[in-house]
């Protein structure tokens, strides 16, 4: 706990020694550098997370980092229960990464330059859970994205790279606005950014409106949903989620660790952070909780019908992500944050079993090119299979009992609760049958590839499997600590979180905690039959329901065309209104027209002057000391001195 | 003081340029590193300014008074306060930035460029310490005179254009202020003291008039929305030392000049005006920010960026809070670093291709990676990332615009999303993607070490101020609270009355 401040300046110094020497002298050991910097501080989490669990939290600050009359903000940490969940996260996740970063990026021409970044991604991160005040929160924030905007245009000669990685910072732009709003508006009327400042005055907000357009809108709602914008950006809900997709342009290990376990989860970590704020107000809740739900329905349709193997796994994100959401919503901050946990191991685990993939298929991502891998790459094929089942809510495994968790509480939260609970319970049961239907293209069957294809599968280097089969044991144990008291556990990782995140009231009995689990279960196993069905058994189902239900499919195939949707309505009307109004009539005709017309008399004047005398430009200078003095003479002799 | 600072680091560059006038234009060399070592001299000159500063008064600092004209009033006055003593530190440190950058790009003329340099050091540093109006305007005018030669003499094809365009612009607004200046010695007992006028109650309808008369010199030089229109001009055409010298230091001036006079003097009008400055401060974020999507140009993008960068300046400034004016000052500080280091910049990649046309870009990042790491902290600066020095300024505008005005304060937030959007496409397609034909028959090997070490201080300074703001807001704090309690009477601050009941309760 006392040294826990070397937590994020470990990576931060791992980065400076990289960026600032790796391409000249580091070159191919920059591994060791970002390896030892990230093992340190995940060393010290543990230490922190045992002294936690001892009952030990921290709230210092380091130094004054912006004063400004009574504006004053800090750059300090603040360890709790929450914190502690995310180093151990953040700092192992990121750990595991390294390592199969230094397989799969092997013989990279930025390989330096690839552990810089996330060196300093890892450092973003845990200033962004660490901080002890919203604004350093919000240097996190935007620090983390611009990580992901590096990582995601590594490759920055491709284009579709480097426009993904820009898509990603402007898109999140967007969601900081709001955030940026809320930020000051808390500022504004609480007079503080620190979270117990926050927190302790809360109270005096209660009650307060104010008038946007005439309309009285409750305070505590607008600053809670400004600040769930931001969330919206981060973490890719709806409406904000186009740029996720995109962003598994990066390289792979980038996906997992980023785009899957780490910086999108920022805005869940931060909702559950600000739960005092969002528990004030149910119709931000009930917008959290229904745009969870929804987005969690919308991505996980999607991944129904995608082929890119990286691209399925990231709609699974943004469905997951939504499902955390869902949680917040009904005011299980404790079971969304239970979910980010197990999510990050079993989805880190997906992410790096499909770079393994690719790396075995030369780079290929269309699962309907593969097919087989399951001998040729054992290790792959299981860890995968586990991480599969683990997200399908298999009974056992850790997706399981965060899900079940998050699904009972939404069955116990009252309306809105009940239809995020169906939502929920059917996104389960579809996830199932996409996760399935990925390990059955991909590994089983016969190989649909070329011939180069075949002859170069192989299993990945220890280096890549190692990690695997570490998160395998993560996504299959991760859970254990929070096994509900129905199965005979004791929940203990929602009793850890309750001084924080406090614990929802549940009015529903053992039995329909059962019927619950029950339900969910039986919609994940009618899934994985069902991809059983579609992909193994009979293969021209999928075709045939694809005739069927065209119209749909296509919609899907499209991803309901946001891309398009945004690309009509934002991009081009701001390029057009740039180009042809503002650059060829405003700027050009009217203003130029107006504000020429009076220098175009003097510069006539100017004309005439210059053929007076010798045509030196020079001549203004004295055209000015002269004025000068004309001037001031007559101004004296009016003044009567 | 063993010597009088401000009058050497006016000075000594005026001179430096007549020595260098006189020298043997043959030695070229010698040229060079006379300008040089006298920019770093004047430099080290000013450093006392930053650290024997006390930070904890407002009145002017480092004053120096003699008579002039003693019988209409007229004196040689210079001090500074929190507000200008950055100001003139940048200018030195920016001058010699200048130089550097200069060293092979100009090959012709190249006593009488160095000379123009120095004249313009000199007399921008005069503006930010003269506390005479008089000697104020003749420094003020006295700038534009090498400004308009570094355009029209060393500038691109289009330079005679964009020079007079300049100067035409620039002296419309300059004798609407001369008038103001003498209406207001008049209305002040025939004086010229600026601390004098501070401290003067001037009529209201006198207030007015005036305010709308300095106005038109600040606002060109802003430049504010609609009077921008000679800046994309005289910065595309200027040489990169004139462009930094503009973005820099100069296009400050007008900002300075809203605070310097129209504030303090006349801050009835201040404050009542106030709201139409604010809004053109937000169509200028805007506009300009939106401006920059369309632009085809490297130097023509930076500039209308400045534009809405300064739309934030006047934004924060008239917001008439603390957060507001702090951040304002703070991000003008900020955007001459910024601006001048991409215009240094794109200098460089300038002198190596010869084209400014965004298209005949592509895949820099691949072939000069250590100038597109810089490029890439200067962008990040320049689109407000936190832990650079934008963010601190952008921060502390939007706050104090926000807290003046919520709807202004929204509009204005919407400028993080296009400055975000612009800067990027530009990077974009500069550094990323494939390297393009002329990137790869002009660029080999890296910048040298004398253009790392133009961008290095400039790099250096983005992160002090973004991660340690306080050394640079501790400067002006003192002077910003005195200022606004001139604007916004005592009676209106709740905090002065929560400080009264404290002393009483000392006193009891």
């Amino acid at each position: 706990m006392d040294n826990a401040i070397l937590i994020p300046i470990l990576p931060l110094v791992a980065f400076l020694i990289n960026i600032l020497f790796g391409r000249s002298y580091i070159k191919n050991n920059a591994h060791w550098v970002a390896i030892l910097g990230v093992a340190g501080s995940f060393i010290i989490a543990v230490q922190t997370m045992l002294d936690v669990m001892g009952g030990r939290t921290l709230n210092q600050d380091v130094y004054s980092w912006i004063v400004s009359g009574n504006f004053k903000v800090s750059i300090g940490f603040m360890i709790d229960q929450l914190t502690a969940i995310m180093l151990i996260v953040v700092t192992s996740i990121s750990l595991l990464v390294h390592i199969y970063s230094v397989g799969y990026m092997h013989g990279d021409g930025g390989y330096y330059r690839f552990f810089s970044y996330l060196s300093l991604f890892t450092f973003s991160m845990l200033m962004l859970v660490m901080g002890n005040n919203l604004l350093q929160l919000y240097f996190g924030w935007e620090a983390v994205g611009l990580c992901s905007y590096f990582l995601i245009g590594f490759w920055f000669d491709k284009k579709s790279a480097s426009d993904a990685g820009k898509k990603a910072f402007i898109v999140n732009r967007f969601g900081d606005f709001g955030f940026g709003l809320g930020v000051m508006m808390l500022f504004i009327m609480l007079g503080s950014l620190h979270y117990t400042e926050i927190f302790a005055k809360l109270d005096t907000l209660k009650g307060q409106t104010i008038a946007i357009c005439g309309m009285n809108v409750d305070l505590v709602t607008l600053i809670a949903l400004l600040l769930f914008c931001g969330a919206v950006g981060k973490s890719a809900q709806l409406p904000l989620h186009v740029w996720l997709p995109d962003a598994m342009e990066g390289p792979t290990p980038v996906s997992a660790l980023i785009h899957a376990a780490t910086m999108v989860t920022a805005g869940v970590f931060m909702v559950a952070r600000f739960n005092p704020l969002f528990s004030m107000s149910e119709t931000a809740m009930n917008v959290v909780a229904l745009t969870g739900g929804l987005t969690s329905l919308f991505a996980a349709t999607i991944a129904l019908v995608q082929n890119d193997i990286k691209r399925i796994v990231a709609y699974s994100t943004v469905s997951q992500l939504g499902y955390m959401f869902l949680a917040c919503g009904v005011g299980a901050y404790g079971a969304g944050v239970f979910h980010l946990y197990t999510h990050a191991y079993f989805k880190a685990l997906l992410f790096l079993g499909a770079g393994s993939v690719m790396h075995a298929m030369s780079g290929e991502l269309d699962i309907q090119k593969m097919g087989g891998l399951k001998k040729h790459m054992p290790v792959t094929y299981w860890t995968f299979l586990i991480a599969s089942f683990s997200i399908a809510g298999i009974p056992g495994l850790a997706g399981f009992f965060s899900k079940d968790e998050i699904l009972w509480m939404a069955y116990n939260g009252g309306y809105v609760g009940k239809i995020v609970w169906l939502i929920g319970t059917l996104v389960a049961a579809i996830t199932a049958f996409y996760s399935f239907r990925v390990i059955f293209l991909a590994f089983h069957g016969s190989f649909r590839g070329t011939h180069e294809q075949e002859h170069h599968l192989h299993e990945s280097p220890k280096a890549m499997t190692i990690p695997l089969m570490i998160l395998a044991v993560g996504a299959v144990a991760a859970g254990w600590v929070g096994i509900p008291e129905v199965l005979g556990g004791h929940n203990g990782i929602g009793h850890f979180f309750e001084p924080v995140l406090g614990h929802p009231k549940v009015s529903g009995g053992h039995d329909e905690e059962w019927m619950v689990m029950a339900i969910s279960v039986t919609g994940a196993v009618l899934g994985i039959a069902l991809a059983f069905l579609f992909y193994v058994l009979n293969p021209k189902l999928p075709i045939r329901m694809g005739e069927i239900f065209k119209g749909y499919y296509q919609v899907l195939w499209n991803k309901y065309y946001f891309d398009e949707l945004y690309d009509f309505i934002i991009v081009r009307p701001a390029k057009w209104t740039a180009t042809a109004i503002l650059i060829g009539f405003t700027d050009a005709k009217i203003i130029e027209g107006i504000v020429n017309g009076v220098p175009n008399a003097i510069a006539g004047f100017g004309e005439r002057l210059r053929k007076l005398q010798s045509g030196n430009l020079q001549h203004y200078a004295i055209s000015i000391a002269f004025g000068l003095f004309l001037i001031l003479t007559i101004a004296f002799i009016a003044a009567g001195k | 003081m063993s010597y009088k600072i401000l009058s050497t680091v006016i000075f000594l560059p005026i001179v430096g340029a007549v020595m260098i006038f006189m020298m043997n234009r043959a030695k070229e060399a010698l040229i060079k590193w006379t300008a040089l070592a006298l920019s770093v001299l004047v430099f080290l000159l000013s450093v006392p300014l930053f650290t024997d500063f006390n930070r904890t008064t407002a009145s002017m600092q480092f004053v120096e008074k003699h008579d002039w004209v003693p019988s209409i009033g007229i004196s040689y006055f210079v001090g500074v306060d929190g507000i200008s003593v950055l100001f003139v530190l940048l200018s030195t440190l920016l001058t010699i930035l200048c130089v550097t950058v200069s060293w092979t790009a100009i090959k012709d003329k190249t006593k009488e460029f160095y000379a123009s340099l120095l004249l313009i050091e000199g007399s921008m540093i005069g503006v930010f310490c003269s506390l005479d109006m008089f000697l104020f305007y003749i420094f003020w005018e006295a700038m534009l005179i090498p400004m308009f030669l570094l355009i029209g003499v060393w500038g691109g094809p289009n330079r005679v254009y964009a020079a007079v365009k300049f100067f035409l612009f620039t002296l419309v607004g300059s004798l609407l202020m001369l008038v103001g200046i003498i209406i207001l010695y008049f209305n002040s007992g025939y004086s010229f003291d600026i601390t004098h006028m501070m401290t003067m109650n001037y009529p209201y309808n006198l207030q007015i008039l005036l305010f709308w008369a300095f106005f038109a010199a600040f606002a060109v030089k802003v430049p504010m929305f609609p009077v921008h229109t000679w800046l994309p001009d005289a910065h595309t055409e200027a040489p990169t030392a004139g462009s930094v010298i503009l973005a820099g230091v100069l296009i400050k001036m007008g900002a300075y000049g809203f605070l310097r006079f129209n504030m303090p003097i006349l801050p009835d009008a201040s404050r009542d005006m106030a709201p139409a400055m604010m809004v053109l401060s937000v169509i200028a974020i805007i506009y300009g920010g939106i401006i920059c999507l369309g632009q085809t140009d490297l130097k023509r993008l930076i500039a209308y960026s400045s534009v809405s960068h300064m739309g934030f300046v006047t934004l924060g400034i008239f917001a008439l809070n603390v957060q507001g004016v702090q951040g304002g000052i703070l991000q003008m500080i900020n955007h001459g670093i910024v601006t001048g280091a991409l215009f240094l910049s794109v200098g460089m990649i300038y002198e190596r291709t010869h084209t400014r046309v965004i298209a005949d870009y592509g895949g820099t990042s691949s072939v000069l990676p250590v100038f597109a790491a810089f490029f890439m902290v200067f962008t990040l600066s320049s689109i407000g990332l936190p832990g650079t020095n934008g963010f601190v300024g952008e921060f502390l505008i939007l706050l104090g615009g926000f807290t003046a005005s919520k709807p202004l304060g929204v509009l204005a937030s919407t400028g993080i999303i296009i400055g975000a959007a612009y800067m990027l496409l530009l990077y974009q397609r500069v550094f990323f993607m494939e390297t393009s034909a002329t990137v790869k028959e002009h660029c080999h090997g890296d910048i040298n070490a004398r253009e790392v070490l133009t961008l290095l201080p400039m790099l250096l300074l983005i992160l002090w101020i973004g991660v340690y703001p306080n050394t640079f807001l501790g400067f002006m704090d003192v002077t910003v609270q005195n200022l606004l309690l001139r604007v916004n009477p005592p009676q209106s601050l709740p905090q002065l009355t929560k400080e009264m009941t404290e002393m009483i309760e000392v006193i009891k």
